[in-house]
C-alpha cells in the first residue's frame, strides 16, 4: 500500500502535465495573461512612455524628457487643487461617509422599527449611477432654480451652492458620499448578519458593555468586509470622475485628477503627452494604495 | 437636460462632454487607445468603394430640429441633380466634437459639417482636409468676411459656409418700453442702464458661465470693442502677450461691469441665464442668437430683441460682430474621394450647399440661425432674424469665438479656468493674466 501510494507520488511529479494538460494550462492561464497584458499593463506603459513626449494626436511624437511634468508642478493652476480635492474626496468618504454606513448598518442590524424600509431608502442611492447622482444634485442645489435654495425661501442672496468653489466640493461630496453610505451600509449589513450570535452572548456573559462587545469582538470579525470596505473607499475616491463632469465638467473648484486627464487627451485638446503625465501621477498614488494593500494582506496571510 | 438645444452649444465644443464611468485604468489606457484606435480603424476599412454617386457625410447635427432640416435639405439636393444622393452618418453632437481628430485621420466621410477660422485652418495645415478653391471661383452671394473665414494659413479655401448666428445683448422689447429704458449707445450708457435697472430691482445682466463657454462672449466683445478686431486676431493666434497693458484693460472693464451681473455665473447654465431674461427677472444678457430664443416660447418669440454690444472706444466703434459660422469641408482621407466621379460629386453637393436656396431649405425648418449667403430668401424670417442679417452683413470684421479663433488646447484646458476664476475673483488680474501667459508659452510653443 505503502509502496504504490509513494510510487504514485513519484510519477506524480513527473507525468502531473501530460501534453493536454499543458495545452489546457498554457491557454487558461495564457490567454487571461495576454489579455492583462494588451489590455492592462500595455496601454499603462503606453501612458509612461508618451508622458514624456509632446503629441496632439496627429503627426509626430516628439519627445520632451520631464517637460511635462515640470509643466504639471509649476504651470497648472489645476493640478494641485484636483491633487487635493483627490485626497479630500478619500478622507471624507474614509472617515465619514464610511463610519456613518457602518453605524446605519449597526442601528439596522440591532432591529429598529421599520428596519426594511430605511434599509431599501438607503440603499436605494447605490442602484443609481454618479452621473445621475450628479444631475440629482444639481437639481436640489442649483442656484437659481434648486429645490435646497427654495426651501430655505432665501431670494435675495441665494446661497452659490454648486458655482462657489470653496463651497461646492462639499456639497458634491454630500452627494457623492450619499451614495457612498449606502453601499457601506449593505456590505457590512451582510458582514453584522453572518456574526455568529454566539460569540456576542459569550462576550456579554464575561460581561462585557455593547460598546466593548462591538469593538473587541464583532468588529474583528469584521475583518473581511472591512477589506472591502476599504478597497472600495479608495477606488471610489480615486476614479471619482461622473458626478463632478454631470455638474460642471469638473471646473471651477471641482477639479479631480481625471478629469484633467479627460481634459487633455479627449476632446478636441489632444494634448496627449500632457495629460498622460497626469495619468501617470493618478497612477502613482493608486500605485502607493495598492502596494500598501497587498504587503498588509500578505502579511496578514502569514500571520494566520 | 443641461443641453436641451445642443446645437447651440457650438461655440463652446468644450462644453457637455457625456461620459460614462471611467476607470483609472481606463484612463490610463486613452493615450494608448489614441495610438492604436486610428491604426486599427484604417486598417479595416474598405476598399475606395461607391458609384461615384453616392456622398457620404458625417453630421454633427444630433438634435431634433437641425436634423430634420438637414434632412430636408438634402432630398432638396437629390431633387434636383441627377441622380446624385447624399448619405447622411449623424452622430452625438459631443462625441463628434471629441473625436474630430481620430475621425479625420481615420475613415471620416467624404464631406463633414465643421466650424469656420481656426478650428478649420488647424486641420488644414495637418493635411487632412480637401482645398476647395476650384468650387470658390464659381461661388456667389458671399462676402470678404466669409472667405476669410474659409480660408487656410496657406491662402487656400477648405470650407463652405452655410450658416452663422452673431452673438448681442439681448432684451424684452416690452420690459424696455414699459420702464422707459433706452437702447445704450455706449459703456458709460450701458453700465448707466444697468444701474437704473438695479434701482429698479431687476438683475441688470443675466450671466452664467457654468458651460464654461458663454462668458467667452462678453470677453470677446469687451475686447474687440476696445482693442479691436486685428488685437483679438493676434491675442488669440498667440502673438500677443496676456500681461499686455490692453489685455488687463478689458479684465478691468469688465469687473467694472460685474456688480450688475448675476452673481454665481459659474454655478448657472445659459439656459438659467436666458430663462431669468424670459422670466423678467433679468434685464439683458450676452448671448447668442438662438440661445434666448429658445427659452422664449412660441408667443413671447416676438417679444426678444437685441442691441450691439456698446461702443468703448470710439476708434473701433461697433466694427467687430460675433458670429461664428458653420460649413462643410471635404475630408482629405476619405476612401471615396480617391475617386474622381466621387470627388467631383461631393464638391457638386458643396456647390449645391453654397447657393441662398440650399440655405432656405435648411433655414425653413430651423429658423435660429441665419444663411451666409446673400441670395437666400429672407422673405420668410422673423423680425430679429433679419435684424440679425443687418448687424452681421453692417459688419466690418466678424469674429467666430474665442474657443473657435484660438487653438483648442489653450481655450479647453487655460481660457475656461481663467474665465470662470475671473468671474470667482474679480480682483486678482495680475496672477490672473500672468497664469494665462505662462500657460500660454507652453502650448503654443509645443508645436
Amino acid at each position: 500500500m505503502s509502496f504504490i501510494s509513494g510510487r504514485r507520488t513519484g510519477r506524480r511529479g513527473s507525468r502531473r502535465y501530460t501534453r493536454r494538460d499543458l495545452v489546457v494550462l498554457g491557454a487558461l492561464l495564457g490567454l487571461p495573461v495576454l489579455l492583462d497584458l494588451a489590455i492592462v499593463w500595455g496601454p499603462t506603459l503606453a501612458s509612461v512612455v508618451l508622458s514624456f513626449t509632446s503629441w496632439d494626436g496627429i503627426g509626430d511624437i516628439e519627445w520632451v524628457g520631464t517637460r511635462n511634468y515640470v509643466n504639471l508642478f509649476t504651470n497648472y493652476p489645476q493640478f494641485w487643487p484636483a491633487a487635493r480635492h483627490n485626497l479630500l474626496w478619500l478622507a471624507f468618504l474614509g472617515l465619514v461617509a464610511t463610519p456613518f454606513g457602518l453605524l446605519l448598518a449597526v442601528l439596522i442590524d440591532r432591529g429598529v422599527r421599520f428596519s426594511r424600509f430605511y434599509q431599501s431608502t438607503l440603499y436605494m442611492p447605490v442602484v443609481l449611477s454618479l452621473a445621475v447622482v450628479g444631475f440629482i444634485a444639481q437639481l436640489v442645489f442649483s442656484r437659481d432654480q434648486g429645490a435646497l435654495n427654495a426651501v430655505l425661501g432665501d431670494t435675495d442672496s441665494p446661497t452659490d451652492w454648486l458655482g462657489d468653489p470653496d463651497l461646492n466640493i462639499w456639497m458634491i461630496l454630500l452627494a457623492a458620499a450619499w451614495r457612498h453610505t449606502g453601499y457601506v451600509m449593505i456590505l457590512y449589513l451582510a458582514g453584522l448578519k453572518a456574526v455568529d450570535p454566539s460569540l456576542k452572548e459569550a462576550a456579554a456573559i464575561d460581561g462585557a458593555s455593547e460598546a466593548q462587545t462591538f469593538f473587541r469582538v464583532v468588529f474583528p470579525t469584521l475583518r473581511p468586509v472591512n477589506v472591502i470596505v476599504g478597497v472600495i473607499t479608495v477606488i471610489e475616491s480615486l476614479r471619482a470622475f461622473d458626478i463632478v463632469y454631470a455638474v460642471n465638467h469638473g471646473r471651477n473648484g471641482l477639479e479631480l485628477l481625471s478629469v484633467l486627464v479627460t481634459d487633455n487627451i479627449i476632446g478636441e485638446a489632444s494634448r496627449i503627452g500632457f495629460g498622460s503625465a497626469i495619468a501617470v501621477v493618478l497612477l502613482t498614488v493608486s500605485l502607493g494604495f495598492v502596494v500598501t494593500y497587498l504587503v498588509q494582506e500578505l502579511r496578514g496571510e502569514k500571520d494566520r | 437636460m443641461a443641453h436641451a438645444y445642443d446645437r447651440s452649444d457650438l461655440p463652446g465644443s468644450v462644453a457637455g462632454h457625456r461620459m460614462s464611468r471611467r476607470s483609472l485604468l481606463r484612463g490610463a489606457a486613452l493615450g494608448a487607445g489614441a495610438v492604436t484606435l486610428p491604426a486599427l480603424l484604417t486598417a479595416c476599412g474598405g476598399g475606395p468603394g461607391g458609384d461615384g454617386k453616392t456622398i457620404t457625410l458625417g453630421s454633427n447635427a444630433s438634435d431634433p430640429v437641425p436634423k430634420k432640416a438637414f434632412a430636408d435639405a438634402f432630398k432638396a439636393y437629390a431633387g434636383q441633380s441627377d441622380g446624385r444622393k447624399v448619405k447622411v452618418n449623424t452622430v452625438d453632437h459631443n462625441t463628434f466634437q471629441e473625436n474630430i481628430n481620430r475621425y479625420l485621420q481615420g475613415k471620416p466621410d467624404d464631406v463633414f459639417m465643421w466650424f469656420a477660422g481656426n478650428r478649420m485652418q488647424f486641420f488644414a495645415k495637418k493635411g487632412l482636409l480637401h482645398d476647395i478653391s476650384d468650387n470658390w471661383q464659381h461661388y456667389t452671394g458671399f462676402s470678404d468676411a466669409l472667405k476669410d473665414q474659409s480660408t487656410g494659413e496657406d491662402g487656400k479655401q477648405y470650407l463652405t459656409p452655410y450658416y452663422y448666428y452673431p452673438w448681442a445683448v439681448f432684451h424684452r422689447k416690452s420690459l424696455f418700453t414699459e420702464r422707459g429704458y433706452q437702447v445704450p449707445k455706449t459703456l458709460d450708457e450701458y453700465v448707466a442702464l444697468a444701474r437704473r435697472m438695479k434701482k429698479d430691482k431687476l438683475d441688470p445682466i443675466a450671466f452664467c458661465d457654468k458651460d464654461g463657454w458663454p462668458a467667452m462672449g462678453t470677453f470677446d466683445y469687451i475686447n474687440m470693442r476696445t482693442n479691436g478686431y486685428e488685437f483679438h486676431k493676434s491675442l488669440m493666434a498667440g502673438e500677443e502677450a496676456w500681461t499686455d497693458k490692453r489685455v488687463r484693460e478689458v479684465f478691468d472693464t469688465w469687473r467694472r461691469l460685474l456688480p450688475y451681473c448675476q452673481p454665481g455665473a459659474n454655478g448657472r447654465t445659459w439656459q438659467e441665464a436666458a430663462t431669468s431674461l424670459q422670466k423678467r427677472d433679468a434685464g439683458m444678457t450676452v448671448l447668442g442668437l438662438p440661445h434666448p430664443g429658445a427659452q422664449f416660447p412660441e408667443g413671447e418669440q416676438a417679444d426678444l430683441d437685441f442691441f450691439p454690444f456698446p461702443v468703448i472706444n470710439p476708434e473701433h466703434g461697433q466694427d467687430a460682430v460675433e458670429a461664428p459660422i458653420d460649413g462643410f469641408l471635404l475630408a482629405k482621407k476619405s476612401k471615396n474621394l480617391k475617386n474622381k466621379k466621387s470627388l467631383e460629386s461631393a464638391k457638386d453637393l458643396l456647390k449645391w450647399l453654397a447657393t441662398g436656396k440650399a440655405e432656405d431649405a435648411y433655414l425653413k425648418s430651423d429658423p435660429n440661425n441665419i444663411a451666409v449667403s446673400d441670395e437666400a430668401d429672407t422673405s420668410g424670417y422673423s423680425a430679429i432674424q433679419r435684424k440679425a442679417v443687418e448687424l452681421v452683413s453692417g459688419a466690418k470684421q466678424i469674429s467666430q469665438f474665442l474657443d473657435r479663433d484660438t487653438r483648442p488646447d489653450f481655450s479647453s484646458t487655460v481660457m475656461i479656468p481663467a474665465i470662470q476664476k475671473f468671474i470667482s475673483s474679480p480682483n486678482d488680474v495680475d496672477g490672473l493674466v500672468n497664469d494665462i501667459e505662462r500657460q500660454k508659452k507652453t502650448i503654443f510653443a509645443s508645436d
